[in-house]
């Protein structure tokens, strides 16, 4: 035990005297929550549009004041034409302009039924699309609240959608569950298999193996101290993404570390399979890369949806750790599902676990190499 | 009993044969080298010794424990350093030590005076990370690391491969000092000076070993006479010498070079021949072959 100790000791000395090491572990994380939740927006935030406002009754002007007192738009340009509308798109600082037809509140009261055009710039698609969600969403429920005056309950207008658990569609509600399982396979797969190579490359492994140490001491101690900063890593972005986008897990935590505690032990054991097959530091990080952390994050659904991808990639993400542990984590945080809604994914994933450590204690030497003769 | 023992060992790297059929013993507290160029096969067959490859064909004991099967009692009792210094750049020079230390399950206070003399010297830089530190001393840590736990026998690939020859003088030194705390030492070396101190050597090429013997004896079976020739301009005097039809081998040694002349020959003519083709004052007398001599006449011998 004090072997142990001592070789896990030396691990993370290793760690914290090693600034690249420490920029990995904890500089990353914290950028890439940062940068995913502020740059990379897929939610809207103060979107500039223009407003056409042809009725300039009590109806129009309460929606555009609705439009104005939500955080998603700034009405920066009122326009008196539709010979106008051309004009302020070019300029490229909206978003899209609400029309407001004549005698809007007439129409309301006589016909019980209006329309609202939203004309969106949809050279960006993304934005398009949120903008004239959120408008709608304004508008319905404005006639939500109207319908309750009128009596003759005739419907308003259109659809009414809700959305559910994000109802702001704001877009970190899905990344961050994202962001854990990359940063994960990072610390946990990445870390893990440089260190070990490492050892190999500066030639201590020869030491190592030759020192009563047993071979489980080694692994273990190598990989001991990354399952503990990986740790420290998720309780540092859910805290980040519980101050900075009030984002909170709605399930519960020891659940979610539970579940994150078995994908790091997947994470390590693909990290040391990956330095049992290697001697370079470089073809370590490549096949991480390769195999786990760019799959996993265009693959997961992570950034694109399953659902919309062709059935190849769907069977081809199934056998991918990161797939089936945000289709584990996503419902814990989000929803507060319980364990009974993801049993079956994480059996899936404790499988694939188990596959690896067994195939990766089978496969670390003892010795520099096997018998060729 | 013999501390080493070898039966025919073999082994591959692909087509590659790394060593052919090597046989030897190691006595107790001896001091053994292995001498070869690079390619020679020394490393592998270190490796094979230090538990870390299963040869291919033959077996080897240490102790009477086979290498490969009784591998993990063995492994308490080897002092290995890898041709490359197996040291962790970045930690201290007393972390290293302790680090080694600990996993062999013993500490430094312990077997202090095993290192002492040798890690006195790094001792003033303990708090100094090792990838700080300079050949000489890295290679003196790596040696205090191997000893820590007072191994029976010290296995060293290449100890003095770059470091300086005042470094390497003095490491000699420390084999001779723990040779006589009765630890057996096998080393490899490519430098042939570095033969003389050790009891007995082996010489090894491509896998096969040429001879083994005390160095005295492996001198003294060089089968001719030998002769070193000397003069300021040497490259000139190699050049003439090669160029004389008396001459049948002629090689640099130190300062001189060493010929050996046809059995007809006697010197006198050779030096006439010299001053002939405009070279004046040259040297030349019977000398004592060197091991490099002798590894040259045993390599042609073996093509």
């Amino acid at each position: 035990m004090k072997r142990f100790m001592a070789f896990v000791r030396k691990e993370f000395l290793h760690i914290f005297r090693d600034v690249r090491t420490l920029i990995i572990l904890f500089g990353i994380p914290a950028t890439q929550i940062l940068i995913f939740g502020y740059a990379v927006r897929t939610d809207l935030k103060n979107a500039s549009i223009a407003v056409l406002d042809n009725a300039h009754d009590d109806v129009s002007n309460d929606l555009i004041l609705k439009l104005e007192a939500s955080d998603f738009f700034t009405i920066s340009n009122r326009l008196n034409s539709y010979d106008d509308i051309d004009a302020t798109f070019k300029k490229g600082k909206i978003k899209a302009v609400v029309i407001f037809p004549e005698d809007l509140a007439a129409l309301l009261t006589r016909d019980g039924h209006a329309t609202v055009s939203i004309i969106a710039d949809a050279s960006e698609p993304n934005t398009a699309s949120l903008v004239t969600g959120y408008t709608s969403g304004i508008l319905n429920d404005y006639s939500a609240a109207l319908t309750k005056h009128i009596t003759t309950g005739l419907p308003v207008i259109s659809p009414e959608v809700r959305m559910y658990f994000n109802p702001n569609l704001e877009s970190h509600f899905m990344f961050v569950p994202g962001v854990i399982t990359l940063i994960l396979i990072m610390v946990s797969a990445l870390m893990t298999s440089v260190a070990i190579v490492r050892e190999k490359e500066s030639g201590t492994m020869e030491v190592l193996l030759v020192s009563p140490l047993k071979p489980w001491q080694i692994i273990v101690g190598k990989v001991a101290p990354y399952f503990f900063l990986s740790l420290v890593n998720i309780i540092v972005i859910l805290l980040m993404a519980w101050f900075v986008f009030k984002l909170p897990v709605r399930g519960s935590i020891a659940l979610l570390i539970a579940e994150c505690m078995l994908y790091i032990l997947m994470g390590l054991s693909f990290g040391i399979l990956i330095s049992t097959i290697v001697d370079k530091m470089e073809n370590a990080i490549i096949i991480t890369f390769m195999v786990l952390l760019l799959p996993g994050l265009l693959l997961s659904g992570f950034i694109f949806p399953i659902e919309n991808m062709p059935k190849v990639y769907d069977y081809l993400s199934a056998i991918l750790p990161p797939r089936w542990f945000i289709e584990i984590i996503r419902p814990i945080m989000i929803k507060g599902a319980g364990f009974v809604y993801v049993w079956k994914e994480t059996l899936i994933l404790a499988g694939m676990t188990l596959f690896l450590i067994v195939l990766s204690a089978r496969k670390f030497k003892v010795r520099l190499e096997e018998s060729s003769g | 009993m013999a501390a080493v023992e070898a039966l025919n060992i073999t082994h591959r790297y692909g087509r590659v044969t790394a060593l052919d059929d090597i046989s030897f013993n190691v006595n107790e507290g001896e001091l053994f080298g292995f001498i070869g160029p690079d390619g020679a096969g020394k490393t592998t067959l270190f490796r094979i010794a230090a538990t870390l490859i299963i040869p291919a064909g033959g077996r080897m004991t240490l102790f009477g424990l086979n290498t490969v099967s009784r591998y993990r009692e063995l492994r308490n009792h080897i002092g290995y350093m890898p041709g490359r210094f197996s040291l962790y750049q970045d930690l201290t020079v007393e972390e290293n030590l302790n680090f080694y230390a600990t996993i062999f399950g013993t500490t430094i206070k312990e077997n202090y005076h095993l290192i002492e003399l040798i890690y006195k010297q790094i001792e003033p830089f303990r708090k100094r990370q090792a990838g700080r530190l300079s050949g000489g001393m890295k290679q003196k840590l790596a040696l205090s690391c191997a000893l820590i736990h007072k191994p029976g026998i010290l296995i060293l690939d290449e100890p003095t491969t770059g470091v300086d020859a005042v470094s390497r003088t003095e490491f000699w030194e420390m084999l001779a000092n723990l040779k006589s705390e009765g630890i057996t030492i096998i080393v490899s070396t490519p430098y042939m000076d570095e033969a003389l101190r050790c009891d007995r050597i082996a010489l090894i090429q491509k896998g096969k070993l040429l001879a083994i013997d005390t160095p005295f004896n492996i001198r003294s079976s060089y089968a001719r006479k030998l002769y070193a020739v000397s003069h300021p301009d040497r490259y000139r005097l190699l050049i003439a010498l090669r160029s004389l039809p008396q001459v049948i081998t002629s090689e640099p040694f130190g300062d001189s070079v060493h010929v050996v002349l046809r059995d007809d020959v006697l010197p006198p003519e050779v030096k006439k021949a010299l001053e002939e083709t405009g070279l004046h004052g040259v040297s030349i007398a019977g000398t004592m072959p060197g091991i490099e001599d002798v590894f040259l006449e045993l390599m042609q011998k073996e093509q």
